[in-house]
Order: C-alpha cells, then sequence, then structure tokens
C-alpha cells in the first residue's frame, strides 16, 4: 500500500505563523505569498513566499481589521484593504515615499468585494456593481482609473496566469463573465452559463464560489465546476464539469469528470492533473484530460487511477536545533482546516504550512495496468523520463515481461513525441536559416521535455543492458531490437548505427548469420563506414559479410579509399585497379600501394601489368611515362 | 515419357528428340559384397519393370567404373560418364551409397526416303555435365527434406524400411522431373527474393516475431510472397530445398485449382469479426469439417547435434504465404490449429493487401516498362538470390523459358567456364542466330545477358551491359 500513494506534499513547506486571534493570515494567488498579519500589522507582518527573496517582514500602522492584503507583481506596491470603500497602497520601492495613500471605489454605494493585481502598477477593483481599472503612480501616490465595467457581481475568482478575472452575475449567479487584463486594456471574453443540478425557486443565489475554479490545463484556461450530486437527478455521484475558455470564440463545455461518489470536495491542478481530494474518504482522484474516451462530444470520463490518499507525511517538530531527538508528528491529511488554492497549493492556516501538491510516478506504474495507457499518461508528465525506462524494462524482462504487441505500442508511442520534436526542431532551425529577421522572431526554439526519449537513452538505460542479460531468449532480444528498430521506421526517424550494432552482435553470438545476411539484403540495417568495418570484421566466421561489407561501401560512394584497400589487401589488385578507373579516380591515386600489393603476390605478370597501366597514366597525364618523385 | 517438339528443317520433316530419363538407381556396394548376392545392393530402380539381371549388371557397371576411375583420383571420384547415346551421372550423398541418374541424350530422327528406317543422331554434346549433375544432387536434397538422410532410415528401420522409404519418395518424385526442360538455374538453385522496400519489410518481421512468441510451438518461419522469398528463420541450405519444393511443387498444385477459379471467388473466413483469406495449404483443406485430418508433412533441417524433424505448415492469404515448422515431436492439434487460423489469418491478409499495395507504387515509379533489348540472369552465390528475365512462371509441369534451348546451352558453357576458375571473368560471345551472350563474373556473382542486337560490335554490346550493370546493379558491388 505504502508505495501506492501517487500524491504527496512537497517536502519543504513555506512555515509561518499559525492564524489565531492575533494573527491573522493572507495567501494570494498571484504571488503564492502567505501574509501573517499580527494585530492589524502594528506587530509586524511577515510575507512568506515560494523562495526566501519573496520572504519580507515589516511593520505597517494599525488602522483596522485587515480583511485582504497583497503586494504587486515583483513586491513593489503593497494594497492593503480594510474597509469595503476603499484600498490603502504603501510603496515598497526604495527611494519612494513610504507613507500611504488611499483609493476608493468610484462607484457610489458600490462595496468592493477584493482586488488583484494585474501587473507591477495595474490593480483591479472588484466591487458588487462592476470592476474598476486603475495604474498606480507610486511616485505620486495616486491612481488613475483605467477602465471600469459596470455590472452585477455575487463573488469573482482569478486566474493570474493569464489574468483572468472571472465573475458570478445574475440572481442565480450561474452566469459567468470572464474578463481578460493586458496592458492596460481590458476585454471582454464570451460569458457562459453554468447548468445548475437543480433551479431553485425562488431565485436565488446557487452557484457557490466554492465550487468553481479557473486554471490552466495543458496551457489552456478551463473554468472548474463541482457539481454536486443532486437527489433528483439519478446520477450516481458528482462529477466536475470543466469549461473550455479559449482566447477568442466561445466558450464550451469539454469534459465531465466522474467523481463516482458524494460529499465535499477540493480541485488541484498538478502537472496538467485534475486532483480531485475527496474529504470523508480522505483520498484524492486524478483525471487526465487528454486521455481520450472517444465515445461522445463533452468527453466523459472515469479516473485514470483507483483513488488513494496523499503520502503519510510527518511535520518535523520545529523548535531549537538543542532537542532535534523529538520524533516527527503525523500530520492530519485532508484536515478540514485545509485551504485549497490553485493551481497546487494547500495550505494549512491552524498549523501555519503552505505545501505544493506533488505527483510521484512511480506508484502509478503498478496501478495503471494497461500499459499503452500508462504511457501515454506519462508521457504527459513533467518528470517522466526515468519512470518511462523504467517501465521500458521492466516490460522487457522478469516477471513483468509484455507480448510483443505491448512492447510495440510502447516503443511506438515514444516515437511519436520523439518524433514530434524532431520535427519542431528541424522546422525551427529551418526558420532560422531562411533569416533572422522574421523566422526566429515568430518561432520560439522547441523545449525539449523530459518526455522526449531519444535512441541514445532507449539504448543506455534499457537496450544494452537488457540485450546482455542472462535468462533472456535471444530471440526475444532480437524480436524487441526489430521492433524498435521498425517504430523508429515508421516515424521516419533516422536509426544510430549503435542500435544496428547491437543487432549484430546479438545475431552474431548465437550464430544467425543467416538472418543478419537477409537483413542486409533488404537494407533493413542503414549503410554506414562504421556497420561497413563491422562486417568486414566478420568475415573469418561468415565469408560472405565480405561481400556484404562492400556492397555497402560501395552504395556510399564516399568509401571509394576503403574499397581500394579491402580489395588490396585480399590481393585482388587487377580488381582495386578496375575499381578505381570505374569510379574516375584512377589520375590521383597514389601508384605505390598498388605496386606494393602487386608485387606481394610474387606474380610477375601482374606486377608488369599494374606498372604499365600507371606509365601509359603517366603518359597521359604528364606526356611522360615516368613517374614523379613526390607523388609516386 | 517422349516430348517431342517437331521442328522445321530445310523442308524435311525432322523429328527433335529432348532428353529424358532412362534410369534412376541407387545402391549401396557394401550391402551385397558376395557374389550371387548383387541383388541386395540395389535400393531402387527405375523403372522397376527392368528385368533383374539387366538391374545388377547396370548397377554392376557403374560400380566398376567408379571404382576403376577412382584410382586415377581417390578424393574425386567420377561424376559422369559420356556414352553416344546417353550419359550417366553418379552421385555419392553419404558413404557408400550411390545415386545413378541415366539421361538420354537429345537426338533427331531423320526420315529416309525410300521407305528406309530414319536415322538417328545423337547430339551427345548437347546436355551439360554441370545442369544434370545438380538435378541428381536436388533429388537427394529433396529426399533428404522430407525423410532425413539415408543414415537414418538405416538406424530405425534397417535397408526394408529405406528401401520402402525409397520407394515412396521417388515413385512420385521422378514423375515430376523434366530433364528436357533443366538449364543453368538448376545449377544455381537459387532463391528468388521480392524485392520489398524496408518499412514493409520489418513488418512482416514484426509479424513473424509475434507469431513466433504467442504460438511458441512454432521453431523456425519462413514468408514468401509471390512465390518468392521474403524472409526464413531456416538456414539457408535447408531453405533452398523447401524453397525448390514450395515453388516448383505445394504451390502450383494449389494455385491451379484457384486460376481455374474452381475456388474463386475466395470466400473470406470470418473468425470474430475480421474477414481473412488464410487457408491451410498442407494439413487440413477445411477446419469446421469435423472429420478433418491435423496432419502435416514432416520436413527434416539440420540443427546442431545432426537434423531434427518439423511439422511443415503452409499457410496462406491471397498472395502471402508463411511457413511454420513445428518439432514434430509434438502433435498439431485442431486447437492449435484454430488458434493459429484465428491469429495469423487476419494479420496475413492485412500484410498480403500491404505488400501488394508498396508493390504496385513501387512498380508505378520506376516508370512504364519498356520491353528491353535484352534478357538476364542473375545469380549471387553468397545469398543465393537469383533473378531471370528469360523465365516465365514456373507451374506444376513445366517451365518455360522465352530463349531458344541454343542459348541457354551457350549460358550454361559459359557458367562451366567460370567454375573452373576463381577469378573475375567476362565472356562475350556471338551466337549463330545473331544474339550477343554476355557472362560476367565478379567475385561471387554471376550475370548472364543475352542482348538481341543484330547489327552491334562488341564495343557496343559492352557498353549496353555496363549501362545494365549501372541501372540494375548499382546498389551492389559489381565490378565492371
Amino acid at each position: 500500500m505504502a508505495e501506492e500513494h501517487y500524491l504527496e506534499l512537497s517536502e519543504n513547506p513555506v512555515q509561518f505563523e499559525h492564524a489565531s486571534s492575533v494573527n491573522n493570515v493572507f495567501f494570494d494567488e498571484a504571488n503564492k505569498q502567505v501574509f501573517a498579519v499580527r494585530s492589524g500589522g502594528a506587530t509586524g507582518v511577515v510575507v512568506k513566499g515560494p523562495d526566501d527573496k519573496s520572504s519580507v517582514a515589516f511593520r505597517m500602522d494599525d488602522k483596522g481589521e485587515v480583511k485582504c492584503i497583497k503586494f504587486s507583481i515583483g513586491n513593489k506596491i503593497l494594497a492593503v484593504q480594510r474597509t469595503s470603500k476603499s484600498v490603502d497602497f504603501i510603496n515598497f520601492i526604495p527611494d519612494y515615499p513610504h507613507t500611504e495613500f488611499t483609493q476608493e471605489c468610484k462607484t457610489r454605494n458600490a462595496s468592493i468585494l477584493g482586488f488583484c493585481w494585474t501587473s507591477w502598477n495595474e490593480i483591479v477593483f472588484i466591487t458588487d456593481q462592476g470592476v474598476e481599472f486603475y495604474q498606480v503612480f507610486p511616485d505620486k501616490r495616486n491612481l488613475k482609473l483605467l477602465k471600469s465595467q459596470s455590472i452585477n457581481v455575487n463573488w469573482y475568482q482569478y486566474c493570474p496566469e493569464t489574468a483572468v478575472i472571472l465573475l458570478s452575475t445574475t440572481v442565480q449567479g450561474n452566469v459567468l463573465q470572464p474578463l481578460a487584463f493586458k496592458n492596460g486594456n481590458v476585454s471582454k471574453m464570451s460569458k457562459f452559463e453554468i447548468e445548475l443540478p437543480v433551479i431553485p425557486k425562488p431565485a436565488k443565489l446557487s452557484l457557490s464560489e466554492r465550487d468553481v475554479a479557473m486554471a490552466t490545463i495543458y496551457g489552456q484556461l478551463y473554468v472548474m465546476y463541482l457539481k454536486h450530486h443532486s437527489r433528483t437527478a439519478n446520477s450516481p455521484g458528482a462529477e466536475v464539469v470543466l469549461y473550455h475558455l479559449p482566447r477568442e470564440g466561445p466558450c464550451k463545455k469539454s469534459h465531465v469528470l466522474k467523481l463516482n461518489t458524494t460529499g465535499k470536495f477540493a480541485l488541484n491542478i498538478v502537472d496538467n492533473l485534475v486532483v480531485v481530494h475527496h474529504q470523508s474518504s480522505q483520498t484524492s482522484l486524478i483525471f487526465d484530460i487528454r486521455l481520450k474516451e472517444p465515445d461522445c462530444s463533452v468527453n466523459t470520463q472515469q479516473p485514470v487511477l483507483p483513488a488513494r490518499s496523499i503520502h503519510p507525511y510527518r511535520i518535523p517538530l520545529s523548535g531549537s536545533a538543542v532537542v532535534p531527538s523529538q520524533p516527527p508528528v503525523p500530520c492530519q491529511l485532508y484536515s478540514s482546516s485545509w485551504s485549497v488554492f490553485q493551481p497546487d497549493i494547500i495550505i494549512s492556516a491552524s498549523e501555519g504550512y503552505l505545501w505544493y501538491l506533488q505527483v510521484k510516478l512511480p506508484p502509478t506504474v503498478k496501478l495503471l495496468q494497461d500499459k499503452g495507457k500508462l504511457m501515454d499518461f506519462l508521457l504527459r508528465r513533467r518528470d517522466c523520463k526515468m519512470v518511462i525506462l523504467s517501465v521500458c524494462s521492466q516490460i522487457l524482462e522478469g516477471s513483468e515481461k509484455a507480448e510483443l504487441p505491448v512492447v510495440a505500442t510502447v516503443f511506438d508511442k515514444l516515437n511519436q513525441v520523439y518524433k514530434d520534436y524532431l520535427e519542431a526542431e528541424q522546422s525551427y532551425a529551418a526558420a532560422v536559416e531562411s533569416g533572422p529577421s522574421r523566422g526566429a522572431a515568430t518561432q520560439k526554439r522547441p523545449v525539449r521535455t523530459q518526455a522526449v526519449i531519444d535512441q541514445s537513452d532507449m539504448y543506455t538505460h534499457v537496450l544494452s543492458s537488457f540485450s546482455e542479460r542472462k535468462g533472456v531468449s535471444h530471440k526475444f532480444i532480437i524480436a524487441v531490437l526489430m521492433e524498435y528498430i521498425r517504430s523508429l521506421n515508421q516515424y521516419q526517424i533516422t536509426v544510430q548505427h549503435y542500435l544496428y550494432e547491437l543487432v549484430i552482435k546479438t545475431l552474431v553470438q548465437h550464430n544467425h548469420f543467416y538472418m543478419l545476411h537477409q537483413f542486409l539484403q533488404y537494407h533493413v540495417l542503414n549503410d554506414s563506414k562504421p556497420l561497413a568495418c563491422l562486417l568486414l570484421s566478420l568475415e573469418g566466421t561468415y565469408p560472405p559479410a565480405h561481400q556484404l561489407s562492400l556492397d555497402m561501401l560501395k552504395r556510399l560512394s564516399t568509401a571509394n579509399d576503403e574499397i581500394v584497400e579491402v580489395l588490396l589487401s585480399k590481393q585482388q589488385v587487377l580488381g582495386a585497379l578496375r575499381f578505381i578507373r570505374s569510379v574516375g579516380a584512377h589520375d590521383n591515386v597514389s601508384a605505390r600501394k598498388f605496386l606494393d600489393a602487386a608485387r606481394q603476390t610474387g606474380d610477375q605478370m601482374l606486377f608488369y601489368t599494374v606498372f604499365r597501366s600507371f606509365q601509359q597514366r603517366n603518359q597521359r597525364l604528364r606526356g611522360s611515362p615516368a613517374f614523379n618523385p613526390g607523388t609516386f | 515419357m517422349l516430348m517431342i517438339s517437331p521442328k522445321m528443317a530445310s523442308g524435311m520433316q525432322e523429328k527433335q528428340y529432348t532428353p529424358c530419363l532412362l534410369n534412376f538407381f541407387i545402391y549401396n556396394p557394401t550391402f551385397g559384397p558376395r557374389e550371387g548376392e548383387e541383388e541386395k545392393k540395389i535400393l531402387f530402380y527405375h523403372p522397376s519393370e527392368v528385368e533383374k539381371n539387366e538391374k545388377i549388371r547396370n548397377v554392376g557397371l557403374c560400380e566398376a567404373i567408379v571404382q576403376f576411375t577412382r584410382t586415377f583420383c581417390p578424393t574425386k571420384p567420377a561424376k559422369s560418364l559420356h556414352t553416344q547415346k546417353n550419359r550417366q551421372f553418379f552421385f555419392e550423398p553419404e558413404e557408400n551409397f550411390w545415386i545413378v541418374m541415366v539421361v538420354r541424350n537429345p537426338m533427331i530422327e531423320k526420315p529416309n526416303k525410300d521407305g528406309k528406317p530414319p536415322t538417328i543422331e545423337y547430339q551427345e554434346e548437347e546436355i551439360l555435365d554441370t545442369v544434370y549433375g545438380a538435378v541428381v544432387r536436388q533429388c537427394y536434397s529433396m529426399y533428404k527434406l522430407f525423410n532425413g538422410p539415408f543414415g537414418r532410415a538405416m538406424e530405425t528401420g534397417g535397408v526394408e524400411l529405406l528401401m520402402q522409404k525409397l520407394e515412396k519418395f521417388f515413385y512420385r518424385y521422378l514423375q515430376t522431373l523434366h530433364l528436357q526442360s533443366c538449364d543453368l538455374l538448376d545449377v544455381f538453385g537459387g532463391i528468388s527474393f521480392f524485392p520489398l522496400d524496408k518499412m514493409t519489410y520489418l513488418k512482416i518481421q514484426s509479424f513473424v516475431n509475434r507469431v513466433e512468441e504467442s504460438l511458441s510451438l512454432i521453431k523456425y518461419t519462413a514468408f514468401l510472397y509471390n512465390d518468392q522469398l521474403i524472409w526464413s528463420g531456416l538456414e539457408q541450405d535447408d531453405m533452398r530445398t523447401l524453397y525448390k519444393y514450395l515453388t516448383t511443387s505445394l504451390f502450383p498444385r494449389h494455385s491451379e485449382p484457384e486460376l481455374a477459379g474452381r475456388d474463386s471467388p475466395l470466400r473470406p473466413e470470418v473468425a470474430g469479426n475480421l474477414l481473412h483469406y488464410g487457408r491451410f495449404l498442407t494439413g487440413p483443406a477445411n477446419l469446421k469439417d469435423p472429420e478433418a485430418k491435423f496432419r502435416f508433412p514432416k520436413i527434416f533441417v539440420a540443427s546442431e547435434d545432426g537434423y531434427e524433424e518439423l511439422h511443415l505448415i503452409v499457410y496462406k492469404a491471397m498472395s502471402a504465404a508463411a511457413c511454420f515448422m513445428i518439432n514434430a515431436s509434438v502433435e498439431v492439434t485442431r486447437e492449435f490449429c484454430e488458434q493459429l487460423d484465428g491469429l495469423v489469418g487476419p494479420q496475413l491478409t492485412l500484410l498480403a493487401s500491404d505488400i501488394c499495395e508498396q508493390f504496385t507504387i513501387n512498380r508505378r515509379t520506376s516508370g512504364p516498362e519498356k520491353e528491353p533489348q535484352f534478357k538476364f540472369i542473375y545469380f549471387n552465390h553468397m545469398n543465393l538470390a537469383e533473378k531471370s528475365t528469360i523465365h516465365m512462371r514456373k507451374t506444376a509441369s513445366v517451365c518455360l523459358t522465352s530463349v531458344h534451348p541454343d542459348l541457354m546451352k551457350i549460358l550454361g558453357d559459359i557458367n562451366c567456364d567460370f567454375a573452373r576458375v576463381d577469378e573475375d571473368e567476362e565472356i562475350i560471345v556471338k551466337a549463330m542466330t545473331d544474339y550477343w551472350v554476355v557472362g560476367k563474373k565478379s567475385d561471387q556473382r554471376e550475370l548472364y545477358v543475352i542482348l538481341n542486337q543484330k547489327n552491334a560490335n562488341l564495343i557496343e554490346v559492352n557498353e549496353e551491359v555496363k549501362r545494365l550493370c549501372a541501372t540494375q546493379f548499382n546498389n551492389i558491388f559489381f565490378l565492371d
């Protein structure tokens, strides 16, 4: 069981002073900072970020209870909301005046629900009557209204990665209006309606802020709606409904994730996986929206893996280093004091911890039996390389050895990704070559993710050790190597010669020369000089290798010198001479090695013939049969 | 048995008789060393109705010739004996076992006027030792493929069993020998390989490996398309004989009913949801038949410790044929055959159409085929690859060539010349009929070209052959 926890909390959580009557804790999703505000700031505000650089501590005057507190991007300006009418600002730019300044919302009688920074000096106030978009001038200590939108708002959500604010409107709250902010501009994206499980009568706010989250999955923005099980509808459990929000065009309901249970849920996005935590069972489910279940237009999906709890976590008892012997205390997972934030943050305010949720890939291997599906799943994960390679080794050896069709499927999946990367590289290179002015600017250099498993990876980590392993039948080894070569060929990837060498080595070791001969005959093993030399070295045990090697050198057409050497070493002096003539290199060849070889045969007639041939050449080239001393 | 092909010559009606088989016998001199026991030496004699004393006389004569000539060269005993009327071929495949074939020389019967009996002219120089020597060796190889070496029958059942086996095998086999159409290709005993692109070849590899994995009883597999070899899991020598059997006996026997339309349109078997055209060429003709017998021919192939006995399952879908070989000690059951049919049938059908598609694409890209000015035979001793544009498709009954026998004779003569020396050679011959015949030997490869260019001179012919090499053989090391 222990190895089956595929989710874990980050090992080094951000620690902060836990929430209490004197200490209020706030979390800013944009900068991922936790604010611990003691006594309204008078006794100190401690800001902890994901790394030490973003941690700050300061004091501010206690001007009433803080409702919301956030830094602008880059910790330049601090915004504090204390009332429902205004937001206060404090400069954190060195050399700028530190005194607070205040901005009231422009709409009369509106109350501020909250605010979001969209850049280092741009801020959006969300009020119950609309949004106000300001630019902050820290030097002048004032703000300028850039844009405003008037709309009734129940609540809002903010996705910092895309700078999109989602507003809940209408009485029931289920009409959502996304707004995108960029460089001082607001653009209205198409609004959409979320289907409620039951329509209340009389109408009242029925879509809760808690049941909606925004996140980017595979680079696309989605709104996730946790649709609770309703007793009237005959669905067996709750669902997560995903709405895809494209930059342009209408929003579309795209996926339905079946939870098959009911209760309290929370959502995270980790490594492009939708993680659904279920509190009562203390387990989590994961969904990969790219795993296709091709039956209907709205993709209905089941969890990728069976539900498992997050890996047990022990809190190291902090305290002085003097008493290090205190054993760590197990942390209560799925506690009701947990708050979950997008994409992958879990905060326990009562204990003073912020964790990042992480996916552990090795346990998934055992839980996902279908190797094809497993590969699809792994290839989309971030730190997948070593796990994929270990799966490859696993399906080739030992008790979990898979059948060839499965091996083939796995290879094909790997090579599809490999091929896509090579193609992207190639078109990038072509673009760079075509001119730095246009090409390079429009095209980004493709990123080589861990999912790109190339031939050298496979060779080093999987194939070379597998082919040397005892107890594996050589038939299977050859079949696997050929399957890999087939797969590479299918994706038109040039096969590296070391793979061919592995094939040859295995065949030679088991005396399957005739098989080797047939492979070469059908040019399954691509021509190369190293391969031709390898074949030459086999001549002693398998004489036909000589012919195969010469054929290969001939086809390469850049190995004429090698061919001459081979022929001369076989004392086929005339053959060498005829060959060098046929390729038109007779004029600039050195006569010495031919004459040497001819003399070694002890055949005087042959020596004479070769000698005359070169004399005639000299005559033709220089008008004299004599040899040039230098070029002899 | 006489094949008669009339030929017109100078206004007079002549009859030409092609070479034919007179005798074929197998003996072992150690089985009847004493006088009066000579008959015991004879293990097989064709024709069987020959009188006993004549059999003994003929065997004795052969024995004597072999013994006598051995004194001149103990390591290379006599291979053939030329006489005016016939030619005898001697072959000792296993110690003291001799196979002798007597071929009547071709002859021309010239009618005489005045009712006199016709004059018979024997053309004793028209037949080639190499060709018929190879035929004898092939007879033995074929026997060995299906029965194992002579020594095996001796071990298991003594002389009686051996004689039974010889009788059973050669009685039928000799009827399929068509001595009049034997030629250079019999000397080579080559294998025609199906030209194929790399990807399709790899798919076939993958198919073979998968089948061998899921049906682990299968020890070796061979794959053919259009009667041409693509993959052999058997060693070269065994494949050579098996290939000969498949292409000259098994396939023609099954293709003729197909061509005759008896089986066509083929009814696709429905296995699961997959349509396929697979069927067994050996073993059960119809799997659904409750009476079906699951007996397959057994073959013997070389193995590390002598030879091994295997069941030969030949399974075909459209033009693709797969031979599966299974250890003979295992019984092949109905369940196995059904499993094989279900697994291989759909895949092989798919592969066959893939190969066919690739093949037509390749043919199209190579351009419209003009009737070339030349015909050729190519053979590579290293992989036994042969290619002939001279020979038409082989059928069970006869092998057709598209050139005159005289030209084939010249090819055979050139081949004999090549066999005498190790070095690369080139021979150009102007035939009586205005054809040019060119033979080239480079390392282990031989190429024979027949050019139909009446007024060409030697230089032009040489150029023409060079061009041919450059287009047809540019991817191998073939010296000009």
